[in-house]
Formats: C-alpha cells, sequence, structure tokens
C-alpha cells in the first residue's frame, strides 16, 4: 500500500518540480541576484497601469496594489501560525482589528488619549500591544489542539469585535477619523502619504513584505523552525524529543499576531479612519483563504494565495459581489481536490543541511511533499 | 501623562459595562422561562452537532447554514399558506396545528436534504482520502460560505419581514415571569423532538448502528453495519432536527432570517454540545438549556449587547478547563 502511493508519487512528479530543483540548486547569493529583477517589477506595479493589469474603473488601481499588498503581508503572518506551526486560527482578524485600534486610538484626534502621538511613536506601541495581546489569547488557548483550537480562536476573534461594538471608549460604528500618517511632505508641502495616493502606502508595504520575509525565512531555518515544524507534524513526539511546544506555539502566535497587527496598523493608516466593521468572521476566512488556496507552509504560495483573493475582485468587477461565493467553492473545490493547496508546502532540509547535502552528494535533497496539512500518514487519527 | 491616566481611567474605566443585580433578581424568573425556550432550540442544533461529530469526529461548522436553510423554508411555506408580514390569520388552533406541521415537514426535509448533499458532495470525498480532520473542518468552513453566500445573492443582506404565526400572549404567570403562549408550544414540542431523538439513537437498530460507529468505526463494519449508510442517517437526522429548531426560532425570533443568521446560532448550539459533552446526545441536551438559561441571565446582568459575549466566554472557558463537557463526551458506551 505504502510502496504503491509512493511508486505513484514519484511517476506523476508536480508540476514545475524542474523549475524548484534548479532553483534550489543555485547558491544563496545566486538566487538573491536573481529576485532583483523581479523586485524591480514589484516596485514599477504601480506605474504598470495599462489594459490586462489593470483594475476596472471605479477601483482605484494603486490603492488596490496597495491592498494586495496588504492581504500579503497578513498571509505572510497567518502562514507562521498554520502553515509553520500547523495551527488552525480562525480568529486572525482580531490581532488585524487589534492593531488598526492601537493607532487609531493613539493618533486619532477623536481618541481617548489627550495627546495625539506621531505615527513613527504610534506603531511599534501598536505591534508591541498585538503581540501582547497575542500573548493574552495565546496562552489559555493554545493547550488546546486541531479542531478546538480553530473555534476557541473563532470565539476570541469574535469577542474581540464585539467589545469593539460594545466598549464606548472605542467608539462603536462613529469609529476614529484622521487616523494618524507616516511623515513627511513633497517640496510643494503635500503630505506624501495621504488617503487618496495608494502608491507610497504600497511602497511601504512592500518594504514591510520584504523585511518580514527575511526574517521569518531566517526563522524557519533557525531552531524556532524546526520546532514549528516538529510540532505541525507530531506535536507528542515533539514533546517527547525535548521541543518545548507550548512556549514555540505561543511564539508562532505571537509572531502571527505582530505581523497581523502591523497590516492594521497600515491599514488603518491608510483609510485613515476605523470603526467596527470589516472585522468579522467573514475576514478572518477571508484570511484563511488566502494562505489555504495558496499553500500553507509555502511562503510563495501564501503570496500568490494572497494575489488572487485580493486583486481577483479588484481586476474583475463582475464577479466581485460574488467574491465570498467563488472562494468558499474554491475552498471546497481545493479542499477535495488538492489539499496542500495551488503550492504545497515541502519538507526541506533547513540551512546546513541542505548546504551539506549538496556538498556530499552532488545534487539537491529530495524533497517529500508529505505533510500534515496534505496527506494522511500512517497512524494518524481520521474522523 | 497624569492627565492621560486620569482620563483613561474616566472613559476607560468601568463606564462601559454595568453590572445590573438588581435587573437580574427582578427578572429572574422571567430570563429562566425566555431561557428555556432558547435553549430548547439550541437544543436541537446541538445534536445536530454532537451526532456527527460523535459519528466522524468532525465538526461540521456547516451545520448553522443546514439551520437557516430550514428557516428560509419554513418562513417560505408559512408565505405560501397565507401568512403575511404584519398580519396574525385567526384560524383557530385545528388549521393552526396543521399548518405548522406543514411547515415543519418543509422545513426539515429542506434542512435533511442540504445536509445529505454536503455530506455526499464535501465530506465524503474527504473520507476517501483519508483526509486529516483540519481539511474536514477548511471543507465545512468553505461549504458554508457557499451556502451563506447563495442566500445573499438571491435574498440580498437584510432579514426577512416578520411573519408572526401566533400573536404572542401570555397564557399564565409564573412567579411574575409569564410566560407566553409561543414559548408553551416551543418547548412542548421541542420536548417531544428530544424525547424522540432520544429514543431513535438509545432504542432502535439504526440508533444502535449510529453508535456501534461512533464507538468503533472498525469493527462495526466487520459487524456488517454500513458505514457510509449510518454517516448518512447522521446528517439526515441532525438536517431534520436542525429544520425543526428553525421552525421555533421563526417563532421564537421572527425577524431572525437573513444570510447570516444561522452564525450566531451555529456558534452557539456548539457551544451547548461542548458543554453537555460532545458526542453525547443527552449532555448536548443540557448544554442547550444551560447555555439559554445563562445567556438571558447574562443580558439582563451585563445588559442585552452582551448576550453574545456571555455565550463566547462560556465556550471559551469550557474548552479550556473541561472539554470533555458536563456528561463526558461519548455516544455510544462509555469508553473505558
Amino acid at each position: 500500500m505504502t510502496t504503491e502511493t509512493k511508486a505513484e508519487s514519484a511517476r506523476r512528479r508536480p508540476f514545475g518540480q524542474w523549475i524548484r530543483d534548479w532553483w534550489n540548486s543555485q547558491s544563496r547569493p545566486a538566487q538573491w541576484v536573481m529576485l532583483i529583477p523581479l523586485l524591480l517589477f514589484v516596485i514599477a506595479l504601480p506605474f504598470l497601469n495599462f489594459a490586462p493589469i489593470s483594475t476596472e474603473p471605479g477601483t482605484d488601481y494603486e490603492i488596490a496594489l496597495f491592498n494586495v499588498a496588504r492581504y500579503a503581508l497578513i498571509a505572510i503572518g497567518l502562514n507562521i501560525v498554520i502553515g509553520q506551526a500547523g495551527m488552525l486560527d480562525l480568529g486572525y482578524v482580531a490581532f488585524f482589528a487589534i492593531g488598526a485600534y492601537a493607532a487609531a486610538v493613539m493618533t486619532s484626534r477623536d481618541s481617548f488619549l489627550v495627546n495625539e502621538y506621531p505615527w513613527l511613536v504610534a506603531i511599534p506601541i501598536a505591534i508591541a500591544v498585538t503581540m501582547v495581546s497575542g500573548v493574552i489569547i495565546g496562552t489559555p488557548t493554545l493547550r488546546l489542539r486541531g479542531d478546538y483550537l480553530a473555534i476557541v480562536t473563532l470565539g476570541f476573534g469574535e469577542i474581540v469585535r464585539l467589545l469593539a461594538d460594545n466598549i464606548d471608549p472605542l467608539r462603536g460604528q462613529i469609529g476614529f477619523r484622521d487616523v494618524g500618517r507616516p511623515p513627511g511632505t513633497y517640496s510643494n508641502g503635500e503630505q506624501i502619504f495621504s488617503q487618496a495616493d495608494g502608491k507610497p502606502w504600497y511602497w511601504l508595504t512592500i518594504g514591510f513584505i520584504i523585511v518580514m520575509l527575511i526574517m521569518v525565512g531566517n526563522l524557519e531555518r533557525s531552531r524556532v523552525g524546526r520546532a514549528w515544524v516538529a510540532v505541525r507534524e507530531d506535536e507528542d513526539a515533539a514533546e517527547l524529543m525535548g521541543v518545548p511546544t507550548f512556549r514555540f506555539k505561543i511564539w508562532a502566535f505571537v509572531m502571527g499576531a505582530a505581523i497581523g497587527g502591523l497590516a492594521g496598523t497600515l491599514y488603518a493608516g491608510q483609510l485613515g479612519f476605523v470603526n467596527n466593521q470589516r472585522f468579522d468572521v467573514v475576514t478572518s476566512v477571508l484570511f484563511l483563504c488566502a494562505v489555504v488556496l495558496g499553500g500553507a507552509g509555502n511562503k510563495v504560495g501564501v503570496l500568490l494565495g494572497a494575489i488572487v483573493i485580493s486583486y481577483v475582485p479588484d481586476r474583475f468587477q463582475e464577479i466581485a459581489q460574488y467574491k465570498f461565493l467563488i472562494f468558499g467553492l474554491a475552498l471546497v473545490i481545493l479542499m477535495v481536490f488538492r489539499p496542500q493547496g495551488l503550492l504545497g508546502a515541502r519538507q526541506r532540509l533547513l540551512a546546513r543541511g541542505r548546504w551539506a547535502y549538496q556538498r556530499l552528494l552532488g545534487r539537491t535533497e529530495q524533497v517529500a511533499t508529505e505533510s500534515s496539512l496534505t496527506e494522511h500518514r500512517e497512524g494518524a487519527e481520521t474522523p | 501623562m497624569n492627565s492621560q491616566l486620569v482620563v483613561l481611567a474616566q472613559s476607560g474605566g468601568v463606564d462601559w459595562i454595568d453590572f445590573n443585580v438588581q435587573l437580574l433578581q427582578d427578572r429572574f424568573w422571567a430570563n429562566t422561562v425566555d431561557g428555556l425556550s432558547y435553549g430548547s432550540i439550541y437544543a436541537l442544533i446541538a445534536i445536530g452537532y454532537t451526532l456527527v461529530y460523535g459519528v466522524l469526529k468532525l465538526i461540521n461548522f456547516a451545520h448553522a447554514e443546514v439551520f437557516i436553510v430550514g428557516a428560509f423554508a419554513a418562513y417560505f411555506t408559512f408565505s405560501f399558506l397565507g401568512y403575511a408580514p404584519g398580519v396574525t390569520l385567526d384560524t383557530g388552533v385545528g388549521p393552526l396545528i396543521i399548518n405548522l406541521l406543514a411547515a415543519a415537514i418543509v422545513a426539515a426535509a429542506c434542512s435533511a436534504t442540504v445536509a445529505l448533499i454536503l455530506e455526499r458532495v464535501a465530506y465524503r470525498p474527504l473520507r476517501k482520502h483519508n483526509a486529516p480532520r483540519l481539511v474536514f473542518l477548511i471543507t465545512a468552513i468553505g461549504a458554508s460560505f457557499v451556502i451563506q453566500q447563495l442566500f445573499f445573492i438571491w435574498r440580498g443582506a437584510n432579514p426577512e419581514p416578520a411573519i408572526l404565526l401566533l400573536q404572542p400572549e401570555p397564557v399564565f404567570e409564573f412567579w411574575g415571569a409569564r410566560v407566553m403562549n409561543v414559548q408553551i408550544v416551543i418547548v412542548t414540542a421541542a420536548v417531544i423532538m428530544l424525547l424522540v431523538a432520544d429514543t431513535f439513537v438509545n432504542r432502535t437498530r439504526l440508533g444502535r448502528g449510529m453508535r456501534a460507529v461512533a464507538d468503533d468505526p472498525a469493527t462495526a463494519t466487520l459487524m456488517g453495519v454500513n458505514r457510509d449508510r449510518v454517516i448518512m442517517l447522521t446528517f439526515a437526522l441532525g438536517g431534520t432536527l436542525a429544520g425543526l429548531a428553525a421552525l421555533f426560532y421563526i417563532m421564537q425570533i421572527p425577524q431572525g432570517i437573513y444570510y447570516q443568521g444561522g452564525f450566531i446560532l451555529g456558534i452557539k448550539a456548539f457551544t451547548a454540545a461542548v458543554l453537555g459533552g460532545i458526542g453525547n446526545l443527552r449532555g448536548a441536551v443540557l448544554g442547550g438549556l444551560i447555555l439559554g438559561v445563562v445567556e438571558n441571565y447574562g443580558q439582563s446582568l451585563f445588559g442585552g449587547e452582551w448576550r453574545d459575549v456571555v455565550a463566547f466566554v462560556l465556550l471559551i472557558a469550557i474548552l479550556m478547563f473541561r472539554p470533555t463537557g458536563i456528561l463526558g463526551e461519548t455516544l455510544g458506551r462509555a469508553r473505558a
């Protein structure tokens, strides 16, 4: 049974395998150099506002790009929790909301705080607040596993939303106006960051994405990343091997929270306004969709997922009103036919192991596609 | 800095939440009666969660949508029968019962059909792949989204205008709590349905098959139980009860029928199932009643806007401190 499936999977080599092999056989500096054109293309995107790429009239192309970048940032954060550490978080929007509200409370003139703080001060504090809330929400919930964890995070997400509804100083639907923006003016005195112009926001977010990708990539290849993989694949085995699973789960949760909070502050800043709308479960599921669609555990995959989730409804206006229906259908179809997502996660050697493999055998390592999120492993519990 | 803290304390302190103990005392019995009537609706939905969880170890996230399908079905049956928003037909008791039965049958049939379609289209292929549990949950979320959005596209975001079956009238007083005719109908009917469901699972041949699959699928299959058929039966039974719950829900909250109306009820029913011990049928009933009552006390104590928060906090507290629930989790006999 097992040998048969293995032979079968060897015969059906995944699409694009040779690209992946070739990429993995390049040295790191070579990979960096080859990424430069891609980076330039991404930076130039706001100027490529023409037929096939541009959004339809009625949707601002540059702001649509900013939203794509924002979703990409969120997907990177949520991917740490779902893809790396294997915890299904259905309340991720809570951190996004906390980030947005923290930024709004500190910078808006409607706030109950007497002083308004500048953006550069407010952002680190907002991120710190989301991280603390990650610890607060994570400490009690992360003892649970699997679907119970998913439901509890869903509950916390709803509680955060209801708190925003019910606590008067958070101003409910009236919301906070004039949320702070990054400093800087053009020579003619106009603000660089404004609500109308999406370009600076887009580039700022791309900058954050690059920093986060490097940071998360390093984390993945470190002790922390190995611990996350161990927890994802088999928590009991990891615990027995001496991995302090609870601590690393909290780590993953807090890292994810920080990135979600950062995305929230950017959202609040660009819009210039925060109220209690748009922090519901539907949004959480949309975030989940971005991660699962692209392939949980695969950084390129989740970026692709985020682009699909955010760009497609903006690009094709006629399907925008059906977007939730389409993404829901996509989730079901994908889970039935390709549960690992468009680009599945791959178990790889990390850092030095990869390098050693290359040196000793003269070829790249064999990449396993098996993971707890995709295929059934023998002996694992199934419904 | 100091002035800042003072302002924070004034505005962010305890202003935003009241503890109205007096109101809770005054309305204690009224809340209990209301709570039991809500609770019996939760209980009926919770059985759907608990049966599916018992048999498949799967949280059927889309059960909330199975429920809302029933609510829409019952609503349209009533409007077909001549009821309209703002008009109460004074038909007398006999025709009223017939109308109720007709709506009950339509709602139950629609809900059960949707539950079966879900099982067939979404879950069975996953079972064939031996997919992990999280994949089931994500599929369920996707399916739930699809059904919600279909209703959104069809009926829009606004709730359907309320149809009143029975003009709510107090029938008798009970320590200051007025018991409404609607509530009597709901609780009586729900109790009958719960007894029927309990007898079905515990006393009949089909129910024994369900308990066997819940207990040990492999052995049950070896003993000649058709697992796929049992699973279909489980979904059908859960759907039927959700459809009936939907009918009672219309009577309790006539203005609550809209595309997302199932979500919050689904979460609460799931809370009820976990509270009583998921996989445990009588636990689901107990959990539903407790949740309904506690939620109503919370509403008096903190104010109506905190009602859902009470339910969510209860859910989190149970899952963290006693995930096996009050009666322990099992559908078959207790596993040692």
